[in-house]
């Protein structure tokens, strides 16, 4: 192609059906390349790749038990990566996800409890929820505030944050909320028949529903609402949000709370419809695991689902293969940094070829 | 005055031709850079000389075509590279360190694990500077210098790293009009020294003045060469008439003077009053700036860049709080409104900088058109955006305004600078504008743009709006504005009313005389 | 005998805060370096994790804690090279990678002790120690700050090595460049992507030896995940820090005594969490933000990947 014509030339039919077919490509040529790479790891420490991968796929998705454990493990995950594409396409940096998930968690470990021996249940959790949403929210304000007005950098305070958060979870557990009944250091626990109910003859819990809705809400709320354009303008670039006139700190605070908010909701889903209470020092450290997959999906909510459901099958896969095929399911962790990376590098030669092609 | 005798060439281009996805910026360029001749490449913006210099410079390699030095063929690989040939470049946006001080930067790109030399380099620094008559502080952090002090460290720079070329790229934009000729007098010293120096301007009687031979520019080629022995020849006027012949073609439309047609009255429709703005670290302040526009006058502004142009601008629209002052558009005071607010008022504010503010590079044509309405109806319907609606309109702004894009979903950074520029013009003028400021609306675009652009804002006018030109260029303000207001440090320093010998007297306002 | 416990406890609260400090004044030294050149190395928590895995690896081989230091700044340069691969040279972004990389080493580093030794935890004999003569005889103090591994005082002795490098030699000038203003840095003629690939393998070697000790001194084995947010620790540090060596030092110790309390605070039962005593200093230095708040010191060119002529 002539540089001369390149900026006007519309593409034609046949470049797009090139298009599609190098996207797949480009899409699933470095998983397959990442399967392979994580293969060589297993390799080297002695276990057959093919029998593990098969084992995971196994006990992650095909079994019933598996496939029920893999969906209830989307729900608090559908939360976090909801929050997170709000933050991320916003140019904000949320890296304090792991104190925001655990202080809701913790806030609604100790409300649903007492709540429902005087509320009616569905209005107990309801509460339970909102305070837990709330509490993650106001959590974030203090990074929120600093980065609207002093413009200090949100990831070293939402790291610091969340550090914090993480501790004042523990102490308001050990301190606060400790059930006195046990001896265990952990909140009182709220009884499987208050939680929330679960879908159909399945242990899957209904909150995967309240997950899924979130996280195609926020879809839809960046990408066709006025609001999700503006954050995304003052993601995309900031210079140009303050020209048009749009209220930079106002909407940096809302997407601090949104996504502060949303990762709260993950923690009380998880603790009103899955664990019922919260133990002394538990950090399942699902925010840090949960970035790469926003990322890997581009932010998109759709995708997210997609790969959050592939995260889920990957752990509970990787749990079981702890217990039967002696892998530590640590090695979850490695096959998803090899498929960022691995993607990541895609993409960079994707570009330069594409430059190559143009000059 | 002796005149220096022309050395032979220590570099020269042959054929040298740069492309960048969309544009050839540099088109089978032919050059000779002799010792002891100010060589002036002349070109507007846009023209190919910034990257001809970044090909000089080892910061980007041609695509066709070879560079000489002392007559051998060498490819220049890198920046240290060039500097190891001797090619010494004072960039456009200064290349010094702002955190560190001058001595420092002077001392970059010494070997690694060596102590910065600054004793030995403050006895060279002297040396060099002395007879130049350049006088620095080498103990000064550079973000405290000012921008001719930081160009004449960027000067020494070059000249201790031993050059035989210095290249000076748009060196007097950030210039007052003294400056100028003190640079003028010191390129002049050091070429007496046997020196290249290669002096890139769009000015054309910077050209006329510090040449001993020019080269013009266009749209990427060389169309024109002028050498010194006839450059003696000629008378001044006739110079210029000849550079300009060459830049503009033989009808010189660029230049041409067309100044809307209004009726005389006194009715202000943009009125400012003793707008003032306390001066920060890194920009100027405003200092009691007063003025009216009435429906249909262009209103210059002219100035040394960086002298509050931007400031007013912004502060105008709503943009950057001002400390005390008022803002009155037809009658009503938009003090106390943001930027939508006035907006809606019908003040507009097209921006210089159109891709760092003015548009958002990734996201479509279309929604670049209405990122200053996003949310209103009916574009949008209760926070919901009506694509068909968006699309519709976004359709008939691309027809009317003649954006040249493959589409409306293409993202406007992929569009040229013309283009971009169509898109902002669409965006400000939609919907009930009444004042309208544009702030360098031609920067770096190309002729043709530059001349629809010019006839855009006399037609703007044409019908009655308010217009705010703000313009470092004076023969842009000459050529179609009613009057011209100077600028400097913040301050009004004066108005002129355009006409017979406005030109001077705008000038004599810019250094610091009485009109 | 209520006065010895409180001299024993004391010079046993102060070794513990030096223990604990070691491998964040490590790491935050050398994350300050990346930080000077422009590159946010979010990466160094896996650095220093490889660190601690290699290091220990070496050490219990080899016998020798000299041997894990090597071997840990090795493990911690391996993967930063890797990072200056991605985000130096081919400018991918630099949070992604960095989460990235740390996730995966995590992984890996259990992954590998797991299958290197099974279910045991096998502990290193205690380091040996050089005291300081004279010095390390003062009552309390002495026992406390000068009776410690030989690299403790190397790391200390780092922090003037550092302020000698950002000071007064040529590389100090072309790292700020290089995180202030990369383009002038390249125009002088010193190439950018080097100065900063330096910046990063010098970052990881640091905290690779943080992590090694960490492991092999501070804890005397090896465990999953035993930097525990260590490396964050450093970014956050090297972030306050500002470009000033000496209160990476200051930082370390603080953060460091207050792990070290929570440890004393057991041992002498008192019945706070330990979290408490933990938050305290992420309290101490998000209200320093909250109160002085003016905005960070940053490098300019801070998390940008730098490429000549671009436009």
């Amino acid at each position: 192609m002539s540089a001369d014509a390149a900026p006007v030339s519309a593409a034609t039919p046949d470049a797009s059906a090139g298009k599609l077919s190098r996207r797949l490509a480009i899409a699933l040529g470095p998983i397959i390349v990442s399967l392979a790479l994580a293969g060589c790891v297993l390799l080297a420490v002695g276990v057959n790749p093919l029998a593990y991968y098969g084992f995971v796929v196994e006990r992650g998705l095909l079994s019933p038990l598996g496939l029920q454990q893999t969906l209830t493990r989307m729900a608090p995950l559908l939360f976090i990566a909801a929050g997170l594409i709000v933050a991320f396409r916003a140019g904000m940096w949320n890296l304090g996800g792991d104190g925001q998930f655990l202080l809701g968690a913790v806030a609604a470990a100790a409300s649903a409890p007492l709540l429902v021996q005087t509320l009616p249940g569905w209005l107990a959790l309801l509460l339970a929820f909102l305070i837990a949403t709330v509490v993650a929210m106001v959590w974030s304000l203090v990074p929120a505030l600093l980065r609207a007005y002093q413009g200090i950098n949100e990831i070293i305070t939402t790291l610091m944050m969340s550090f914090l958060g993480v501790s004042l979870a523990n102490v308001l557990v050990k301190l606060a909320f400790l059930d006195p009944s046990t001896t265990v250091p952990q909140t009182r626990t709220l009884a499987v028949s208050d939680r929330l109910p679960r879908l159909f003859e399945t242990t899957i819990t209904s909150g995967l529903i309240f997950g899924l809705v979130a996280i195609v809400v926020v879809h839809l709320v960046m990408t066709r609402t006025a609001f999700g354009l503006k954050l995304r303008t003052v993601g995309a670039n900031p210079r140009a949000a303050i020209h048009a006139g749009l209220n930079v700190p106002v909407l940096t605070i809302a997407v601090f709370a949104i996504s502060a908010g949303l990762i709260g909701m993950g923690g009380a889903i998880d603790i009103i419809g899955i664990q019922g209470n919260v133990r002394a020092d538990w950090n399942p450290a699902y925010g840090l695991a949960v970035i790469p997959v926003v990322f890997l999906a581009r932010m998109n909510g759709f995708a997210a689902i997609g790969f959050v459901f592939l995260l889920s099958v990957l752990s509970i896969g990787g749990e079981s293969a702890a217990r039967r095929l002696g892998v530590p399911q640590h090695f979850t962790l490695v096959l998803i940094s090899i498929v960022l990376i691995t993607l990541a590098v895609a993409e960079y030669m994707g570009h330069r070829l594409n430059q190559a092609r143009k000059v | 005055m002796e005149q220096t005798q022309a050395g032979p060439a220590i570099v020269s281009l042959e054929g040298v031709t740069k492309r960048f996805p969309g544009i050839v910026a540099n088109d089978r360029v032919d050059l000779d850079i002799r010792a002891g001749e100010v060589h002036v490449l002349l070109g507007e913006n846009g023209a190919g000389k910034s990257t001809l210099i970044s090909m000089l410079s080892g910061l980007q390699q041609p695509d066709d075509g070879r560079i000489l030095i002392d007559g051998v063929e060498m490819p220049i690989r890198s920046p240290s590279h060039a500097l190891s040939l001797g090619i010494g470049t004072v960039f456009q946006h200064n290349m010094l360190v702002p955190t560190l001080t001058v001595a420092e930067n002077l001392a970059l790109g010494g070997r690694w694990w060596q102590r910065p030399r600054i004793a030995e380099l403050t006895a060279r620094v002297a040396e060099i500077a002395r007879p130049l008559g350049i006088d620095i502080n080498l103990g000064a952090r550079v973000s405290e210098l000012s921008l001719g002090e930081q160009q004449q460290v960027e000067i020494v720079r070059a000249l201790l790293r031993d050059s035989r070329l210095l290249i000076l790229d748009e060196a007097t934009s950030m210039l007052t009009p003294k400056g100028i000729a003190e640079l003028g007098a010191l390129m002049r010293r050091l070429v007496e020294r046997g020196l290249a120096v290669v002096f890139i301007t769009h000015k054309l009687g910077e050209a006329a003045d510090f040449g001993d031979r020019v080269s013009v520019l266009k749209l990427g080629r060389k169309v024109g060469e002028i050498t010194s022995e006839r450059l003696r020849m000629l008378e001044r006027a006739a110079l210029v008439d000849e550079i300009v012949a060459m830049m503009f073609g033989r009808q010189a439309g660029a230049d041409e003077i067309s100044i809307p047609p209004r009726a005389a009255n006194d009715d202000a429709l943009l009125e400012v009053r003793e707008l003032s703005m306390a001066e920060t670290s890194d920009a100027p302040g405003l200092d009691r700036i007063s003025f009216a526009i009435g429906h249909g006058e262009i209103l210059g502004i002219a100035g040394i860049d960086g002298n509050g142009q931007k400031q007013l601008a912004e502060a105008l629209a709503g943009q950057r709080p001002t400390d005390s002052g008022s803002v009155m558009l037809a009658g009503q005071a938009l003090d106390g409104l943001d930027v939508g607010g006035r907006r809606k008022r019908g003040l507009r504010y097209l921006t210089d900088d159109r891709l760092g503010e003015g548009t958002v590079g990734t996201f479509p044509v279309s929604i670049n058109y209405f990122l200053k309405q996003i949310g209103e109806p009916p574009l949008w319907r209760s926070g919901m955006e009506r694509t068909r609606e968006i699309d519709a309109r976004a359709i008939e702004l691309t027809r009317r305004y003649d954006v040249r894009t493959p589409g409306i979903s293409t993202p406007v950074g992929r569009l040229s600078g013309g283009n971009i520029q169509k898109v902002l013009i669409a965006r400000e003028l939609a919907d009930g504008a009444r004042a309208v400021i544009f702030n360098k609306p031609t920067y770096g675009l190309d002729l043709a743009n530059t001349l629809a652009t010019r006839q855009r804002v006399r037609d703007i006018a044409g019908q009655g709006l308010a217009v705010l030109l703000i313009s470092t260029d004076l023969e842009e303000l000459l050529s179609m504005c009613h009057r011209i207001a100077v600028i400097s440090q913040g301050r009004l320093v004066g108005i002129v009313s355009n006409g017979d010998r406005a030109g001077e007297r705008v000038g004599r306002l810019m250094i610091g005389l009485a009109a | 005998m209520g006065g010895f416990f409180t001299d024993t406890f004391l010079t046993a609260l102060l070794f513990g805060a030096v223990t604990a400090a070691i491998p964040l004044l490590l790491a935050g030294l050398g994350e300050q370096m990346s930080e000077k050149a422009g590159v946010l190395n979010i990466g160094i928590e896996g650095m220093m994790i490889t660190g601690a895995y290699i290091g220990f690896v070496g050490a219990y081989y080899s016998g020798s804690f000299w041997i894990g230091f090597i071997a840990g700044a090795a493990g911690g340069m391996a993967v930063a090279s890797l990072m200056a691969l991605l985000c130096v040279r081919f400018g991918l972004n630099q949070i992604v990678i960095g989460i990235a990389l740390t996730l995966g080493l995590e992984g890996l580093t259990s992954l590998l002790h797991h299958f290197q030794f099974s279910r045991s935890y096998p502990r290193l004999p205690a380091a040996e120690v050089t005291p300081i003569p004279l010095l390390s005889d003062i009552p309390v103090l002495g026992p406390a700050l000068f009776r410690h591994h030989l690299i403790v005082y190397l790391a200390v002795a780092m922090v003037g090595v550092m302020i000698w490098v950002y000071k007064r030699t040529q590389f100090g000038l072309n790292l700020q460049a290089a995180g202030d203003k990369p383009a002038a840095l390249d125009v002088a003629g010193i190439d950018v992507i080097r100065t900063r690939t330096v910046a990063v393998l010098f970052t990881g070697g640091m905290a690779g030896i943080g992590g090694a000790y960490l492991a092999n001194v501070g804890a005397g084995l090896f465990i999953p995940f035993i930097t525990n947010g260590a490396g964050f620790l450093g970014i956050v540090l090297a972030m306050l820090a500002r470009g000033r060596p000496v209160w990476v030092l200051v930082g370390a110790l603080i953060f460091g005594g207050c792990l070290s309390m929570t440890t004393a605070a057991q041992v002498a039962g008192i019945r706070i969490p330990t979290d408490v005593i933990q938050m305290l200093p992420f309290l101490a230095v998000m209200a320093m933000l909250v109160l002085f708040g003016r905005r960070a010191g940053l490098p300019a060119a801070l998390g940008i990947p730098y490429e000549r002529g671009a436009r």
